[in-house]
C-alpha cells in the first residue's frame, strides 16, 4: 500500500529544544506540559545536588531537577532568566531547570540516531538518541531515566 | 400519556436493571426499596403497573399485593411479581394473593416489556 | 446508565449484602431463633443470587442457591442451627465473598472448597437437592420465542383459525387484568374478531360493578401454534373459564381472507342489527368501547387517593442517600484545599498591606476562614465511613486463623460505628489483617494451655475504635500469654538486629518486633510464613501519618494501639523555622514547647545535648542537623524545643529556630510526583504560595540517631534504601 499522509505523520516527531549546561537538548513535545519562568523552590533535605527542591504548580507539589547538574555539567545558576520545563512522566509531573528554550524541531524518525557508546553509563541511559541540526547536535532526553535515577539516589 | 411503573425491590442491581430496560422502552420509572416504602409511595406515584419482588425487608411482596388489593386504597392496578422461582406453587400463591402476573428473574428485556405492554396497553 | 455501571453497582451492592450477611451470621450466633435475623441473612444471599443471575454469573448463582436453600429451611424452622451448622454458614459466607470477588475480578476459584461446601450444605437437605427446584431458564411469555422456532415454516401456509371462549371471573379483574389488553395481545398474532356475550348482564338495579358478567367469543386467525395462545392466557389461568379450539375447516380460507369481516364464521362479522352484542374488531382501536364502558371494572385510579396521600414523603422509609463517584468527592476535597490555601494567602496579603483600619475586614476574613473550614469539614465527612465493615472482615481472619492453628478464638468489637476516612480504612485492611492473624497465631495460647492458666478455652481478640482529640484510636488486643520478651531479645540478637551487650527496657524489647526481618514464630507457621513482619504494619500505619505502639503484660495479653489522623487531607500544625526554611510540624505529636533556659541545657560527650525538664534529662535533636541543613547557629540562646514522645526513644526535644503560627494545613503528597524523603512526611502550601515541608518527628529522631550505635540504626538505614 502506498504511503498515506497518516503513515507519514507517524514517523514525524516534534521536539522542543533547549539549552542546559551550555549543551543542546530536546524533549518530545507531547511530554511537555508548560514552560515557566524560574521561581525560588523549597529545598528538600537528603536529596542529590541536582534535585533543587519542590515548586507549587497550581496546588501540586512538583520536584525540580537541574538538568545541567544531572548531566555533570555544573549547577545552573538560579536566576530569573532561566526557565522550568514542566513535563509529565509516568503519571508524575516534574520540572526541569534549563537555561533557555530554543525552538520547535520537526524531524523524521530516521533522523534520530542512536546514542553512541559514550563512557558514562548514567549519561548514556539518560539520552535516548541524537539529532543533527545544521552543524550542531541535539540530545534527546530520556525523562524516565532522569526521574528514576533521581529517585534511586534520593530514596 | 406515558405509562408509569412502580418497581419494588430491595436489590439496587435489580432496580437499576429494571430502570434501564423500562425507561428504554418508554415507561416512566419509579422505584421503592422495600415493600413498606412501595405501598407508602404508591398513592403519590399512582402507577399504571406495579412490579414487586417477593423477598424484601419490612414488607414482603405478598404484603405489598395484600395491601394494594385489600386495604383502604385497594386498587386493581396490575401487579407483576418478580421472582427467582418459577414453581407453580409460587405462581398460584401469587395469583391467589391477587398478583396479575409474574416474571422470573433473570428476566430478559423483551419479555418483560411485552408482558408489561400486555398488562397496561403501553405503546413503546 | 450502561450495563457496565450496573455491573459495578451490583458488586458494590454485593459488598453491602456481604456485610449484612456477616453481621446477620454474627447475630445468629447469639440468637439463632430470631427469624428476623435469619430472614435478613436469607435475603442477603438471595439478593446476591438475584443480581448474579442478571449477569449470568452461574457459579455464584448456583452456590448462593445452595446456601439460600439451607437458610430457607432454617427460616421455615425445619432445621435447627447448631454450632456445626453455624460454622458451615460462616464458611459458606466466606466462600460467597470469595465468589463475588472472583466474579468481579474475573478470576477463577478453586473448585475443591466449593464442592465440599455444597456437599455439606446439601447434606442438610435430606436428598431434595437444591438444584432440583431450581430453574432459571423458565422465562415467561417470550413472545418472540415461538416465532423464531417457526422460522423455517411459511407463516401464511400454516395460518389457522382458533375459536376462543373466554369468561373471566370476578377475581380476574381484582387481580388487575384487563380483557381488552389480552385481546390486544392476541391481535398481534393475526387477525382477531371479538364478540361480547351480554346475556348474563343483570337488570340495572341489581348491577354490581365488581361482578364479572361479561364473557367473550373470539376468533383468531394466526400462524402461531396453540401454545402461544395459552401463553397469552397464562396469567389468567384459573381466573376465568377458557376454551381454545382450532377450527379444522376454516384454516385454508382464512389466509386469503384476513379481514375479520370476511371471515367465514358469520357470528364474528359485525351486524348492525345486533345491538345487544357490541363487537370489537381489531381494526377498531380498542380504546373506549361499549364493552369497556359496560364492564366498568377499572376503578378511577384517583379514588380515595387525595385523602390518604401523606404530605411529607421525606419522613418515610430509610434515610435518603446519594451515591457519588469518589473521584468527584476527591476533586471537591482538592478544591476545598485550594480554597483554604487561598484564604490564607488573602489574609497574609491583607496583613502585609498594613492598612490603618481593618477591623471590619478582619471580621469578614475571619468569617471567610470559618466558612472555608465548615465546607472542608463537610466535604471530609463525605469520605468518612464507619470501621464496621473493616472490623467485620477481621472476624473471618480470626476464624480462619483459629482453624489453622487449632486455637479457639472469638472476636469482640467495640466502637465499630467510629468513622474514618475511606482511604485510611482501605489502607488499614492489610495491617489489621496481619495484626489480627498474629494475635491469634502468636498471642493466644492453645486451649489446653489456657485451661491450665485458668482462662476460658476460647481466647478473645478485641478490636476497638474511638475518636479522641482529633485522632482515631484503633486497638487490637488479645487475652493471650503476653509477649515472650526473652525470646524476642534472643531472636533479635541471633539475627544481629541488636548488639549483644546492651540492656533493654521492656518497652524497648517489645518494639524490637517492629524491626524489619523480625519474626517471633519459633517455626514458620502456615499463617506467618507469608514473609510479612510487623515492620510492614508499622510502615503502612506510618504512611497514613499514624503511629503504632505495643503494650504487653505477661499472662494477660498484648495490645497493639494505632493512632491515626482523622483525615489524610488536612492537619493541624505549627509553622516553624528550621535554619532559614519554613516548615510545619504536626501539633498532634508535640507534648509541649519549651523556650529553654541555657542553664538547663547540658552537653553530654562530644556533641550530644540534653535538656533538663522538670528534673529529668531529655535528649535534644537538632532538626536542621537531622535534615542535613546545618545546625542552629547559636545553640544556647536561640531555638525553641518541642517535646515529643516516640515509641522507640521515649521523650525527645526537637530543636527548631522559631515557632511562627499554629494553623490547619492542607497535606500534599511528595510521593505522587517525586519520592518519600526521610524525616519529611509530606508538604503543604503556605499563604504566600510557597511550599513548606511537613516534618515527621519520629523519623527525624531516628535520623539523628542513625550514625550512632543505636539498635534502630539499621532500621533507619533500611528505610532510607527503600524510600
Amino acid at each position: 500500500m502506498a504511503e498515506t499522509a497518516e503513515a507519514l505523520a507517524d514517523t514525524q516527531f516534534e521536539f522542543i529544544t533547549f539549552s542546559a549546561g551550555g549543551q543542546s537538548y530536546c524533549l518530545e513535545i507531547t511530554q511537555i506540559r508548560e514552560i515557566r519562568r524560574w521561581t525560588p523552590v523549597t529545598a528538600l533535605p537528603h536529596t542529590p545536588q541536582d534535585v533543587l527542591g519542590v515548586m507549587n504548580l497550581r496546588g501540586a507539589v512538583i520536584p525540580i531537577f537541574d538538568l545541567s547538574a544531572r548531566f555533570g555539567l555544573g549547577a545552573t545558576p538560579a536566576n530569573e532568566r532561566n526557565v522550568v520545563i514542566v513535563a509529565a512522566v509516568d503519571g508524575a509531573t516534574i520540572g526541569l531547570l534549563v537555561e533557555s528554550v530554543s525552538e520547535i524541531l520537526s524531524v523524521d524518525k530516521s533522523a534520530i540516531q542512536e546514542t553512541p557508546d559514550i563512557k558514562s553509563e548514567a549519561t548514556r541511559n539518560s539520552i535516548l538518541g541524537m539529532i543533527s541540526v545544521d552543524e550542531s547536535m541535539v540530545r534527546v532526553v530520556n525523562l524516565d531515566a532522569v526521574v528514576d535515577s533521581e529517585k534511586g539516589l534520593s530514596a | 400519556m406515558t405509562t408509569k411503573v412502580l418497581a419494588i425491590d430491595d436489590s439496587r442491581t435489580i432496580r437499576n436493571l429494571l430502570r434501564v430496560s423500562l425507561e428504554g422502552a418508554g415507561f416512566e420509572f419509579h422505584s421503592a426499596c422495600d415493600g413498606q416504602e412501595g405501598v407508602d409511595i404508591f398513592p403519590d406515584v399512582d402507577p399504571d403497573v406495579v412490579i414487586t419482588d417477593i423477598n424484601m425487608p419490612k414488607m414482603d411482596g405478598f404484603g405489598v399485593i395484600d395491601t394494594l388489593r385489600s386495604g383502604p386504597n385497594r386498587t386493581n392496578v396490575p401487579i407483576l411479581v418478580l421472582t427467582t422461582e418459577s414453581s407453580d406453587d409460587l405462581k398460584s400463591r401469587a395469583r391467589n394473593a391477587g398478583a396479575t402476573g409474574w416474571i422470573v428473574k433473570p428476566f430478559d428485556d423483551g419479555s418483560l416489556v411485552s408482558v408489561l405492554r400486555r398488562l397496561t396497553g403501553h405503546v413503546s | 446508565m450502561s450495563v457496565n455501571s450496573i455491573r459495578d453497582t451490583f458488586f458494590e451492592e454485593c459488598e453491602e449484602l456481604l456485610e449484612a450477611l456477616v453481621e446477620g451470621l454474627a447475630q445468629m450466633e447469639d440468637t439463632s431463633d430470631d427469624m428476623e435475623v435469619v430472614n435478613a441473612v436469607f435475603r442477603s444471599v438471595h439478593s446476591i443470587k438475584g443480581g448474579a443471575g442478571a449477569f449470568a454469573l452461574d457459579r455464584l448463582v448456583s452456590f448462593a442457591h445452595s446456601f439460600e436453600t439451607v437458610m430457607d429451611k432454617v427460616r421455615d424452622r425445619a432445621l435447627a442451627v447448631d454450632e456445626k451448622l453455624m460454622g458451615l454458614f460462616h464458611r459458606a459466607g466466606d466462600h460467597l465473598a470469595d465468589l463475588v470477588a472472583a466474579a468481579r475480578d474475573e478470576t477463577e476459584l478453586d473448585d475443591e472448597i466449593e464442592t465440599g461446601l455444597v456437599n455439606e450444605l446439601e447434606s442438610y437437605l435430606d436428598g431434595d437437592t437444591a438444584v432440583e427446584d431450581f430453574c432459571f431458564d423458565a422465562v415467561t411469555l417470550d413472545f418472540d420465542g415461538p416465532q423464531i422456532d417457526l422460522g423455517g415454516e411459511d407463516p401464511v401456509s400454516s395460518a389457522r383459525v382458533f375459536h376462543i371462549r373466554f369468561a373471566p371471573s370476578r377475581a380476574l379483574y381484582e387481580n388487575g387484568h384487563e380483557p381488552l389488553l389480552i385481546f390486544d395481545a392476541l391481535a398481534e398474532f393475526g387477525s382477531l374478531s371479538v364478540e361480547a356475550d351480554l346475556s348474563l348482564l343483570p337488570e340495572f338495579d341489581s348491577f354490581d360493578p365488581a361482578d364479572a358478567v361479561l364473557s367473550w367469543q373470539l376468533s383468531l386467525t394466526t400462524s402461531e401454534p396453540e401454545t402461544t395462545l395459552h401463553e397469552v392466557f397464562e396469567f389468567v389461568e384459573g381466573l376465568c373459564a377458557l376454551e381454545i379450539e382450532m377450527d379444522q375447516t376454516a384454516g385454508p380460507q382464512a389466509i386469503e381472507l384476513p379481514e375479520p369481516s370476511a371471515l367465514p364464521d358469520e357470528a364474528v362479522s359485525p351486524t348492525p342489527q345486533d345491538t345487544a352484542l357490541p363487537q370489537i374488531s381489531t381494526d377498531v382501536p380498542v380504546g373506549v368501547t361499549s364493552a369497556e364502558t359496560l364492564t366498568g371494572k377499572k376503578p378511577d385510579p384517583g379514588q380515595g387517593k387525595s385523602t390518604t396521600a401523606p404530605a411529607t414523603k421525606e419522613l418515610r422509609g430509610p434515610k435518603p442517600t446519594l451515591r457519588v463517584d469518589l473521584d468527584r468527592v476527591d476533586r471537591l476535597i482538592n478544591t476545598v484545599g485550594e480554597l483554604i490555601i487561598n484564604q490564607a494567602m488573602i489574609s497574609q496579603r491583607i496583613e502585609e498591606l498594613d492598612l490603618p483600619t481593618v477591623a471590619h475586614l478582619t471580621n469578614e476574613l475571619e468569617a471567610y476562614k470559618l466558612l472555608a473550614r465548615d465546607i472542608q469539614e463537610g466535604v471530609m465527612a463525605i469520605r468518612a465511613q464507619p470501621v464496621k465493615p473493616l472490623f467485620q472482615r477481621m472476624s473471618r481472619i480470626v476464624r480462619e486463623a483459629s482453624d489453622a492453628t487449632g486455637k479457639k478464638a472469638k472476636m469482640v468489637t467495640v466502637g465499630d460505628s467510629t468513622e474514618v476516612d475511606k482511604t485510611v480504612i482501605e489502607r488499614l485492611a492489610d495491617p489489621l489483617t496481619h495484626m489480627v492473624r498474629n494475635a491469634v497465631d502468636h498471642g493466644l495460647e492453645l486451649p489446653a494451655e489456657r485451661t491450665e492458666a485458668g482462662k476460658d478455652q476460647t481466647g478473645t481478640i478485641r478490636l476497638s475504635a474511638a475518636h479522641r482529640s482529633g485522632s482515631v484510636f484503633i486497638e487490637i488486643s488479645d487475652d493471650g500469654a503476653g509477649l515472650n520478651r526473652e525470646r524476642i531479645l534472643a531472636k533479635a540478637m541471633e539475627k544481629g538486629l541488636v548488639p549483644p551487650d546492651v540492656e533493654f527496657s521492656d518497652p524497648e524489647i517489645d518494639n524490637l518486633l517492629f524491626l524489619p526481618g523480625f519474626s517471633t514464630a519459633g517455626q514458620v507457621s502456615a499463617l506467618s510464613g507469608r514473609g510479612v513482619g510487623m515492620d510492614v504494619v508499622k510502615n503502612a500505619v506510618h504512611a497514613l501519618g499514624g503511629r503504632v505502639s505495643i503494650t504487653s503484660t505477661p499472662g494477660k495479653g498484648t495490645t497493639f494501639a494505632i493512632v491515626l489522623p482523622l483525615t489524610l487531607a488536612v492537619m493541624d500544625g505549627f509553622v516553624i523555622s528550621v535554619a532559614d526554611q519554613t516548615m510545619v510540624i504536626p501539633i498532634s505529636s508535640i507534648l509541649e514547647t519549651i523556650r529553654p533556659n541555657p542553664r538547663d541545657i547540658h552537653v553530654v560527650g562530644t556533641d550530644s545535648e540534653v535538656v533538663s525538664v522538670r528534673g529529668s534529662y531529655v535528649p535534644i535533636v537538632d532538626v536542621a542537623d537531622s535534615l542535613g541543613l546545618g545546625q542552629c547557629d547559636d545553640k544556647n540562646s536561640n531555638g525553641i524545643l518541642l517535646l515529643v514522645s516516640t515509641e522507640m526513644q521515649g521523650l525527645t526535644a526537637l530543636r527548631v529556630t522559631a515557632i511562627h503560627d499554629q494553623r490547619q494545613v492542607v497535606i500534599k503528597s511528595l510521593e505522587s510526583n517525586y519520592a518519600a524523603i526521610p524525616g519529611v512526611s509530606a508538604a503543604t502550601i503556605l499563604g504566600d504560595g510557597k511550599i513548606a515541608l511537613i516534618l515527621d518527628p519520629e523519623e527525624l529522631i531516628r535520623l539523628a540517631h542513625a550514625p550512632g550505635h543505636d539498635p534502630f540504626a539499621q532500621h533507619s538505614r533500611m528505610e532510607l534504601r527503600h524510600g
